[in-house]
């Protein structure tokens, strides 16, 4: 079990560091100057601009040889520091991302583990049930192939500007006080619902289809055909089934996270949802590239950890990785 | 999947030989269907340009009409004819899809193979190179990427996107590749002193063929869905149209709020079908391939 997670762990430091060198390299080595590019945005007097060109020559400690930079860059990482809003000068990127995550998780949360959740059960009893088969599968495969962002531009469109049944914008009432009152969070949940929706729709249809799959190929196994022959029951044949189908869907979780994430985003720029899709858009459309730097690092590592904490129920459930067996190569 | 025409007996089936498949193929309703919804969009991209009557990108429309007998699709806030830009994002999709997808599958192909067929050392390092490229959040690199390219055409998005997609595939044909490398066959080619890439390329890949047009199926389906998200958070290409900046355009531009549908549907609707078609026809060339799976 020690093995098992220790290689799991050496492969997501690994990851880190990779992703951490990524994104210290990409400014430094992509054709164009981001500092002059920078300064060319921002500049509004000839005198200004020298004066932000040493700043961001010092920011980036360009001056300095490339492995000292190198370095410079992991020490201020360690240091929670990863530069200063250029849009919203001088406020640290740290606080606008903090100010950004609990949107985006308040999202992301719920409609990864519901839509997991539902797509395994509506699966599971899709699978070898010719009606409902025929109806879940087709539905699967058009929500799995639906653009994240369509989808809510869809429900935005339909239900909140046709029938005005939903806000079409913002995480809560502009006209509200941000506080602990019931009002504000009533208004909070109002406009989580719809973002929320299509998020979770989306990840459904693939949640549903694989499932579905592997219960046919569980129910093909020698185990069940054994249990049926014994006259088991089709509801006990069906839940082993269920048990064995999971453990391949709990390795899909970790896998499709990235892309959730990657959703949640043009989610939010769709709602004008003010979580880090919002925060990376206002940071492209102002090239304020340390907000999409700092947004990059909290994604890889808000990836990574989910990844490790799948990995730890993964061998709660699996007895055979505790034994030192490999189970299931994930 | 080879055929078998040499010294079969002369069943049915197999006097077919080859056209077994075909057999299976032209009866398979989800291939046909997935095939037709596909080709119609395909033959979009290739002619709808030459059929559109405005200029993509020019203001020469009155501005928010609703799809009438002289644009097709309506045009947009600022007076672009919407059909014009449909078709030729259509034609950027595919553009994308495919030099995307086949990037990604020449990568995933030759590690899978090599990782597959050489096993030990060989197997350690691309599976760990495999794993590090799986678990990154590829959106969130490509993000960071694009962002600072000034510039940005289909080919360099294209190139992006291939270049972090393959690792899924990469995996699935070493499993593939690990289970062909243990047959007969492959020890007779070994035994003969055939070259690795021989092996991989005349004894491997071959036996696997089905598998590998599916995997770049999957890609190309991915690599169109990856390329309409990078578009629609403003970081598609600079020179041209494509589906996912008509999104862009559209919401940014409140034509949400405005009810003008004409201008986000459409692009939408064509992601939606030509990835929705590409499922469906892999899941039927899954049954045409595989016999156990036909359900006939």
């Amino acid at each position: 079990m020690l093995r098992y997670l220790a290689r799991k762990l050496f492969v997501y430091i690994l990851t880190f560091i990779v992703a951490v060198t990524i994104d210290w390299a990409i400014p430094r080595f992509m054709p164009g100057n981001p500092v002059d590019a920078l300064v060319s945005r921002i500049a509004l007097m000839p005198d200004a601009n020298a004066a932000l060109t040493s700043y961001f020559m010092a920011a980036f400690n360009l001056d300095q040889p490339l492995w000292q930079q190198y370095l410079n860059f992991w020490s201020a990482l360690f240091h929670g520091d990863l530069g200063r809003s250029i849009m919203l000068f001088p406020t640290p990127v740290t606080t606008l991302i903090g100010r950004a995550v609990p949107y985006t998780l308040g999202l992301l949360l719920p409609s990864i583990l519901l839509s997991w959740y539902v797509g395994n059960v509506v699966g599971a009893l899709a699978a070898r049930r010719k009606l409902l088969d025929n109806s879940v599968l087709p539905l699967g495969y058009l929500l799995t192939a639906t653009p994240y962002m369509w989808l809510g531009i869809l429900l935005a469109w339909v239900l909140g500007s046709t029938l005005g049944w939903f806000p079409l914008a913002f995480g809560y009432d502009q006209s509200l006080k941000v506080e602990w009152s019931w009002q504000f969070f009533g208004s909070l949940l109002y406009h989580w619902v719809l973002p929320f929706a299509s998020l979770f729709m989306v990840a459904l249809g693939g949640w549903a289809i694989g499932m579905r799959n592997m219960i046919i190929y569980e129910l093909e196994s020698d185990y069940a055909n054994y249990l049926m022959a014994l006259g088991a029951p089709q509801r006990l044949v069906r839940k082993y089934a269920f048990r064995n189908a999971m453990l391949p869907q709990i390795t899909g979780l970790a896998l499709q996270l990235g892309a959730v994430v990657g959703g949640a985003l043009v989610t939010e720029i769709v709602f004008s949802y003010p979580g880090l899709g919002w925060l990376v858009l206002s940071g492209i459309q102002n090239q304020d590239y340390f907000v999409i730097q700092g947004v990059f690092l909290f994604i890889i590592v808000g990836v990574l950890l989910a990844n490790l904490i799948v990995d730890i129920v993964y061998v709660i459930v699996d007895p055979r990785t505790r034994v030192g067996l490999q189970g299931d190569a994930a | 999947m080879t055929s078998t025409t040499d010294s079969a007996p002369a069943s049915p089936a197999a006097k077919a030989g080859r056209n077994e498949i075909l057999y299976f193929a032209l009866r398979n309703p989800k291939l046909l269907i997935g095939a037709v919804v596909f080709t119609i969009f395909l033959l979009g991209a290739i002619f709808g340009p030459m059929l559109a009557t405005h200029e993509p990108m020019t203001f020469d429309a009155p501005p928010g009409m609703p799809p009438s007998a002289d644009y097709w699709f309506g045009t947009t806030l600022f007076g672009q004819d919407v059909f014009s830009q449909f078709v030729n994002g259509l034609r950027s999709s595919f553009i994308v899809g495919t030099l995307a997808g086949f990037t990604a599958a020449i990568i995933g192909m030759f590690i899978g193979f090599f990782a597959g067929y050489r096993g030990g050392f060989v197997d350690e390092v691309l599976n760990m190179l495999t794993n590090v490229v799986l678990v990154i959040p590829t959106f969130a690199v490509l993000l960071v990427v694009a962002a600072y390219l000034s510039v940005r055409g289909l080919g360099t998005e294209a190139a992006f996107i291939g270049l972090t997609s393959w690792p899924w595939a990469a995996r699935a044909i070493r499993a593939q590749t690990f289970s062909l490398t243990s047959r007969d066959f492959v020890g007779m080619a070994r035994l003969n002193g055939e070259s690795t890439l021989r092996i991989i390329f005349g004894e491997i890949a071959p036996n696997m063929s089905s598998y590998l047009v599916m995997t770049f199926i999957l890609l190309f389906g991915g690599a169109i869905l990856t390329a309409a998200t990078l578009d629609f958070i403003g970081l598609g290409p600079t020179d041209s149209i494509s589906l996912g900046l008509m999104m862009n355009y559209s919401v940014m531009n409140a034509a949400l709020q405005l009810g003008m549908w004409w201008w986000f549907v459409p692009p939408g609707l064509a992601i939606t079908a030509i990835v929705g078609s590409l499922y469906v026809m892999n899941v039927g060339l899954d049954e045409v391939f595989n016999p156990k799976l036909r359900a006939l």
